[in-house]
This record gives C-alpha cells, structure tokens and sequence, in this order.
C-alpha cells in the first residue's frame, strides 16, 4: 500500500534533549509533533546554573583536549560509560557550543569578546562555558526560539499541557505512535508517528524533595518500562552533597561557597538549637576538616554527602534534624562579594542572609545516569558512532528512542558537572538525524496505514486505567503515598547503601503498591484534574523505584555513586556490567540481567581521587 | 520576623474559579504554622488535604508550577495584592508584612483562567512568533563560531535574555488588558535582545514593523509598573526606550525611502 501522508515523528519532552531533537529533524525536512507537560520554555533543563563542558580552543592551547575531556568522563563514571558513544560526545562538543554561540547563548565573554570559561569537578583544566548564573536557562531558550522558528514554518507542532501516557506498538512489536492526555479538558487520544523519542528527563520525585522539578517523576520512563522497553542501570541516581532542604524542595547549593573558603560543622552537642552564631568555636565540630585534614571541606563531592549523612544520622544534625551548617561569615568581604549570587538564591528562599548566619544544607537527589535501556551502531574503530545510523540511541522497541537524562548513556556510575546539558544536546542532535534516517529507510509498515482499532484499543486502556482511578473509593491518599515512598527511599537507597536495609526498602515499597491500590482521589471531575495526573505518576514511580532497589540490591559492590557498605570495593570481574531490568506485564515481576560493558578504547583503571584522598588523609590523622 | 509560638496558624483566601467562564468564588483553608514555608508549600498541604477552615471537603486548588526556584515563570499569582512567583513567596514575610493575617491569592486577571490559579498565557508566546523571537542561523551544520561580543554587549543581552515570560509586568501594565491588542513589555524586550544579536539583527526591520502595528510599541504610556514588578529586573524602560527610538527612525525611512 502506498504511503498515505508524509511520515511524521513525535517527541516527548521539551527539555534541551527534545527541543535539540526537534530542530534536527525538522531540519531533515520531517514534520514532528513534540508533546510536553509544560510550556517546553519551562521545562526542568531550565534550573541548569553552572555550565556546560567543552575543549575549545583555550582550553586546547592549555593542554586540554577532545580526548581527555573523554578520558574524564569514562573515569568520573567508573567505566561503566560505553567508550564510543561518550567518544563522540566529548569530540562533537566544542562544535556545539559553536553552534549555541551561532544561535545567540549570550556566553559570558573576555575583555577580547571571546568566550569566558570557568573550573568544574573532576577536571584540572577551565573548559566550561558558562552564561551567567542561569547556563541551563540561556541554552534552553535558544533552542526552544529555534523551535518556535520551525513550529512557524509549519514542521513543529507543539502539545504543551499533554501527557504522555502509553507507547503504541503494533503487532510486529514497533512503537507507531502514542496515547497522551490533554491536562486541561482531560481529553485522552492517541497519535501515531513512525518513530517516538522519549526525552522526558530524570526521575528525582521518586526520592520526594530532590533538587528536580515538580515532572521529574520518571513517569513517562515507567510507562516505556511497563510496554516493554527496559531500563539501563537504574540504580545510579548522583546525590548532591550541598543542598537547601525546603518544605517544597531541596534547591541546589553551588560547591562554589566551599570552593571560596566555606566550613561544614555541625553542633558537638546532638539536639543544640541555639541558633548558629551563639554556638561557641568550641562547642562547633569542623568534621570534614577533622577527618579530612588535607583536603578539609573540599573532599570530593561522595565523601562530603556520605559524611554529612553520617553525622545526621549519628543524630548530629542541627536540633538533631537532618542538616548541617555552611558557614561563610567568617570569609572576607571580597570573597562574600563574589559568592553574591548564590548567596541571593539562599537568602531568596530561606530569608537568612549567609553573611551573617551560616547556611543550613543537607544532601540532595539530583540526576539520574539510569534510565531508558539504549543501543548505538559503533564505528569500526570504535571511535565514535556510525554518524547517521538508525538505531543509534534507539531502546529495545524498534522506533522508540531515548535522548538526554532519561537516557541511561553517557555518565556510567556518576556524572561530572557540567557535562548533562552537553549530553542532552548531543543526543538531540546527533541521534535526531538516526530518527530521521530510521523513518525515511527502515520503516515498512507506515502508521497512517494502521487500522483505527489498534489505537483505538490503547485509548481505551487508558481511558479505562484513568477512570478506575476516578472510581476508587479506598481510604488512602495518592499524596501520602508519595510523601512516604520519597521518605523511604531517601532514607534507605540513596546516599549509603547495605542489604538488609534494602530488603526492608523493597518491603515498604511493596506495601505502598498495596495501599495504592486502596487509594481515593479528592478531585474526580474531569477538567484540569491534577491529582489524577498525580496519582497515576505515583504508581508509575513505585514500579520504578522496585527497579531501582532491584538493582541497587544485586550490584554487590561500590561504584560511582553506587556505595555499599557491605561491598566497599570495586570488582571489574562481575560488574563491570549494565544492569538491565525488564518488566512481565503478566506477572508484575522485575527481571534483572547484567551484560558487559565493552571497554575497547580505555582500560579501566582504579578511580584514585577519592581513595588517595583518604588514604592521605588516613596518614595524617 | 515573627517568632515561633506566636503564630499557631496560617489562613489562606483563595479565588476560586472551575472554568473560564464560571462564577468565581472564594474558599478560605487553615493551615499549621510552621518557619520557612512558601506559598507553594502550602498549595502542596492543601492539595493532600483539602478541605476548608470551615472542615469542608473541597477539591485540591489547581495552580501552575515547576522548578520551584523562580526560574521557570510558570506559578506566577496575585499574592496580598502583588503579582509574583509563589514558589519564591515566603510565608514568613508575607505574615510580617500583613502583622499575621490571612495570605490571599487570586489568578492573574490579564489571562483567561483555566481552572483556580493556573491561567492561560499562550498570547505571550503566540508574540514571541509574531516579532520573530529568534535567530536566523543557516542551520545546525558546523560553520564556526558565532559573533564576537564585547563584555558589555553581552551583559545587556544577558539582561533581556533572563525574561522566564511569566507574565508579571502584563498583569502590572494599565495598557495590557484581557482583551485588547497590546504586546506588553515583555514582548517588547525580546524584540530587543534579538536586534542587539548581529545575526539576529537580519530581521530588525520585520520586528519593527510588529512593534509600529496597533498594539505595538507606541501603546505603551510609559508609566513603568512593568520594570517595578519584573522579578528578573529586565531593562524594560531601555528596551521600549531603544525600541521606541527604532521605530520612529523606520518610520522615517518608510517616509522618505519607501522602505
Ligand atoms: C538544579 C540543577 C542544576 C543543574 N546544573 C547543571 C549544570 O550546571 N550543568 C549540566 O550539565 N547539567 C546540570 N544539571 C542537569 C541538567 O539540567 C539535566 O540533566 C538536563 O537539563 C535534562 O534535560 P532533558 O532534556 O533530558 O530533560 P528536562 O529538561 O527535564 O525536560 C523533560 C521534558 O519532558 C517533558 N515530560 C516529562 N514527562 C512527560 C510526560 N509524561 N508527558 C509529556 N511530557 C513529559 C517535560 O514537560 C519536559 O519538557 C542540573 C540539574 C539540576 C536539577
Ligand atoms: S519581563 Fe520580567 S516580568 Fe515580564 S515576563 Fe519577563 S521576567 Fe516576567
Ligand atoms: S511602561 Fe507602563 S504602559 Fe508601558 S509596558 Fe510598562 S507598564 Fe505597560
Ligand atoms: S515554579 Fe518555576 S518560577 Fe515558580
């Protein structure tokens, strides 16, 4: 049969991964309809402030290269990062801060009206670009007014307030299209596409207060999860070690203040609630320094959350609460100056200024390097990807890919800062031309040329799910439910990790699944109904976090973000691998399945920066 | 600042309003004072338990939010009287402000209402197209680097570029209304940060000729409420200024040049 219209795409999300995307296959001339839970202007990837990674030409002429801001990657991530795909990345990147710069970033600039650069983790060299205090703000808007200028040309067709709820797969197993909600008038349909990209970001709402946005649920992720597609290692989540802990949430406090001279302490009487500046010096316990005479507060950002989380639990925190201070008061006025700008945010949100009053901070979920399972077609050499090849970061369901943080890709065992927005844009724009290449070469069976009753029988499914939930008449509520499953698995997988305590995690998380099921909703009308939205994301990220406490259970040692204290060291021998889950609808149980990860550019070698430190600071002490 | 064991209770008025074009109404909810909330913190606890002050159960308030750290534009209200971001309004102050009473919020009134608080702003982007809010780059192929730019040439740019379109300077302007024409400040400042791009610029007299339509420029009547209420502190009087001056001096080329 012959084709009946042009063959179309859909991207879910409008972060800097989907935005990206959009821009890269509107401009192989294919029409996208790109669906989004918010205007894409205030997708999440806005909350960005330090910068994004790139060797350009300073930072070359410094000794710095493409391969070394690689070899940095693969180690920050333990080597669990497949080589060629980060090859790629980090080789592509100084042409996409070009092509930013082209589109009009207003990069922060030298005397000479070059491009500013700055220091990041996990490098020696200055190879960030940054723009202002607001990197992710400024990118993310120079691609959503490159958007804007293919939606006016009639090749980008936005569904803002839309949520995506179901994958359609055809008989064959191939994703042609989707199920999405209209969040105003409830309206539930389906779309098809000839490809689907998922580029929904992180998860951090299973973790309750993280430093994500209020749609960072992994909602959409658990759905692709639950129709077929698995995930990629999905017990590696970064917790942030600087934070400040909100009723709403946690918002990100830069390293910087440290960086400038800040000291962690905490009260040596567990409980004290005088307030910080009647405590005196002596009765102040400078713990990182104590422990860590060498590097003192600046230890690397594992050590300092996993040692803050100690002392709280120790009972340690402020008014034995989990907090603990970093004090700036005593810095100079010069250095208060320059940390000005952070300094703003603490005191927009708490109404303290940390000039005067040390800041309050507690370790936060900040990103996720799981997520969607994806595959690549590796050159020869193994340098880099076969530019252009259709499955280059397509997941196991032929025509349904995954860009940016909800990919798994890219970060291995932890990520380094400032490379998740190169990551996001790289996979926009270079997969986005695989998707173009899969529709136009692979696609046989078109989905205009699908029967109605296929998509009509998934709008069901979801029409049905939807009013089961309007329906239910339990006692329990849909928010209770996620304040609690946030409580435990902060508590239980996040920053230190043992088995009993997991086992205990996986039977609460298990329960919830139970009380879920007896849940009433308080809205049930169908116009704008939120805590539907709501409440079926918390069953989506149950089953998630299952996958998560799976995974953080089998992995038996320590790697990246991933601490063990029953299994403290690395072992290459047995996990040196991706954990891959895959979910039985039938059954509702979890498969895991580990497969190697291929190393055939750079061998793995011991991640010492941490190790030397203690081991440095062990002689010391 | 009010101490703790003062303040026991907090009490919300909320507007109400289940469409665009039912009655509005107001629902007042009590909730346990504790230090350090925010406006949306509360919307949270109402959300899990809505009922009212008067043990009512009602449905949860809808309202539009997402970054929570007053960078995304979205949960944008009118809180005591004052437009603002409600995920960076915190209790604390506004009890001070008010020496403890009841915290009001009601929906932007320059935008249609969807549903409580949440309001409909497409018009903002809907003027982002009409003045070609963009770049007119020749593609994503690698062409080299972007324009210099001078340190000062970027800080002004920067300082346009932070507009996060949540709409406080509309809802603060006498000129923009629920149902006229006007562009509104906002608007008018990303004309301007799209002209000071040298490849942007290629499309200055197209954005000029929106900003001299009616409803352009010339209907703003300079009395700067806008720039008083922009959380961002967006140069908005130097951008109506700036664009002010360009169309007057595109009128004169049509003038004489025919062009
Ligand atoms: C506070 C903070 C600071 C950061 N700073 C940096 C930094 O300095 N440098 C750096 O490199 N990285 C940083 N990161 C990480 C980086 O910001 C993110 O990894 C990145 O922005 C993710 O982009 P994305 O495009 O994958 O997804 P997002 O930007 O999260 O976008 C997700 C999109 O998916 C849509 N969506 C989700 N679910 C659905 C659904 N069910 N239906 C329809 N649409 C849906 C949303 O509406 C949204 O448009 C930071 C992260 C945080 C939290
Ligand atoms: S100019 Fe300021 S007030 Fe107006 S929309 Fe932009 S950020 Fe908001
Ligand atoms: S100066 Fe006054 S009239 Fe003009 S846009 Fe601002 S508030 Fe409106
Ligand atoms: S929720 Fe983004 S500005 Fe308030």
């Amino acid at each position: 049969m012959a084709p009946s219209s042009k063959p179309r795409t859909i991207i879910i999300g409008g972060g800097l991964a989907g935005l990206a995307a959009a821009v890269r296959i509107a401009e192989a001339g294919m029409p996208v309809d790109l669906f989004s839970m918010v205007p894409v202007k205030r997708s999440h990837s806005v909350c960005a402030q330090g910068g994004i990674n790139a060797a350009n030409k300073v930072a070359r002429q410094q000794g710095y290269s493409e391969y070394m801001h690689f070899d940095e990657t693969l180690y920050g991530g333990d080597f669990l990062n497949h080589q060629p795909p980060v090859y790629d990345m980090a080789y592509w990147a100084p042409r996409i801060i070009d092509l930013l710069d082209r589109m009009g970033v207003p990069f922060n600039r030298t005397p000479e009206g070059e491009r500013d650069l700055r220091m990041f983790g996990g490098s020696l060299y200055k190879r960030t670009h940054f723009s202002g205090a607001t990197t992710g703000q400024q990118l993310l808007y120079a691609l959503d007014e490159q958007t804007r200028r293919w939606e006016a040309e009639g090749l980008v067709t936005k569904y803002e307030f839309w949520e995506f709820l179901w994958p359609v797969l055809d008989e064959q197993g191939e994703c042609k299209g989707i199920v999405a909600q209209d969040m105003r008038t409830m309206e539930i349909r389906a779309f098809r596409a000839d490809a689907v990209v998922m580029a929904t970001g992180g998860n951090g709402l299973i973790f309750g207060k993280s430093t994500n946005s209020v749609i960072c649920t992994g909602g959409a992720a658990a759905r692709c999860y639950q129709a077929g597609a698995w995930l990629g290692n999905p017990e590696f989540i970064q917790v942030h070690p600087t934070a400040i802990p909100g009723e709403d949430k946690c918002r990100l406090m830069s390293e910087s203040a440290r960086g400038e001279g800040g000291r962690v302490w905490v009260p040596r009487k567990t409980g004290d609630t005088r307030r910080p500046n009647e405590i005196p010096e002596n009765e102040r316990w400078y713990f990182l320094e104590e422990k860590y005479p060498a590097y003192g507060n600046l230890v690397p950002r594992d050590i300092a959350t996993r040692e803050i989380f100690w002392k709280c639990q120790e009972g340690y925190g402020i008014g034995g609460g989990r907090m603990v201070y970093l004090d700036c008061t005593h810095l100079p006025d010069a250095t208060k100056n320059k940390l000005a700008g952070i300094f703003e945010i603490y005191e927009k949100f708490t109404g303290d200024d940390p000039r005067h009053m040390a800041m309050k901070i507690f370790p936060a979920v900040h990103y996720t390097m799981g997520g969607l399972y994806t595959v690549y077609t590796a050159r020869d050499d193994y340098k880099g990807m076969v530019e252009g090849a259709p499955n280059n970061m397509m997941t196991n369901i032929p025509g349904l890919y995954a860009f940016g943080e909800v990919n798994y890709q890219y970060h291995g065992g932890t990520r380094l800062g400032a490379n998740a927005l190169l990551s996001c844009i790289f996979d926009g724009l270079f997969c986005g031309l695989s998707v173009a290449n899969h529709v136009n070469d692979n696609v046989k069976n078109r989905a205009d040329d699908l029967p109605e009753a296929v998509f009509d029988g998934y709008v069901k499914q979801e029409q049905d799910k939807a009013q089961a939930l309007i329906d239910a008449d339990g006692e329990d509520n849909p928010y209770t439910i996620g304040r609690e499953m946030g409580n435990v698995m902060t508590d239980r997988c996040t920053v230190v990790r043992e088995a009993e305590g997991l086992a205990k995690c996986l039977e609460e998380v298990r329960n919830l699944q139970q009380r879920f099921k007896k849940i009433r909703l308080s809205d049930t009308g169908m116009w704008t109904n939120q805590t539907l939205s709501y409440a079926r994301a918390v069953w989506d990220m149950l089953l998630y976090a299952e996958a998560i406490v799976l995974g953080a259970d089998a992995r038996k040692e320590s790697r990246g973000s991933h601490y063990r204290t029953d299994y403290l060291e690395r072992d290459d021998a047995n996990f040196l691998k991706t954990t891959i889950a895959r979910f039985d609808p039938a059954t509702g149980e979890h498969a895991l399945e580990f497969e190697d990860v291929p190393t055939p550019l750079v061998p793995p070698r011991a991640r010492t920066y941490g190790q030397t430190e203690q081991a440095a600071a062990g002689a010391k002490a | 600042m009010i101490a703790p064991g003062e303040q026991k209770t907090i009490t919300f008025r909320i507007r109400r309003q289940d469409k665009q074009d039912a009655q509005p109404y107001w629902e007042v909810f009590e909730l346990p004072y504790r230090l350090n909330l925010n406006v949306i913190s509360c919307l949270q606890q109402i959300a899990e338990n809505p009922v009212t002050k008067e043990g009512r159960q009602t449905t949860p308030v809808v309202w539009d939010c997402n970054c929570l750290e007053e960078i995304c534009g979205a949960c944008t209200m009118v809180i005591n009287g004052t437009v603002q971001q409600s995920c960076s309004a915190l209790v604390d102050k506004l009890l001070e402000e008010t020496g403890g009473g009841d915290i009001v919020l009601e929906p932007m009134s320059k935008f249609p209402v969807v549903r409580d608080l949440w309001v409909d702003r497409t018009r903002m982007f809907e003027n982002l197209k009409r003045i070609n809010g963009w770049v007119p780059i020749d593609g994503t192929h690698d062409l080299g680097e972007g324009p210099k730019e001078s340190p000062e040439q970027q800080e002004l740019r920067y300082g346009l570029s932070r507009c996060m379109t949540c709409g406080c300077c509309l809802e603060a302007c006498p000129q923009f209304l629920l149902d006229n024409d006007f562009i509104g400040a906002s608007t008018i400042g990303q004309a301007l940060y799209f002209n000071e791009h040298k490849t942007g610029a290629v499309l200055a007299d197209e954005r000029l000729d929106v900003m001299m339509e009616p409803g352009g420029v010339n209907d703003c009547g300079n009395a700067q409420n806008c720039v008083k209420v922009c959380p961002k502190e967006v140069p908005l009087t130097l951008a109506i200024a700036k664009i002010g001056r360009q169309t007057t001096k595109r009128a004169f080329r049509y003038f004489f040049a025919g062009r």
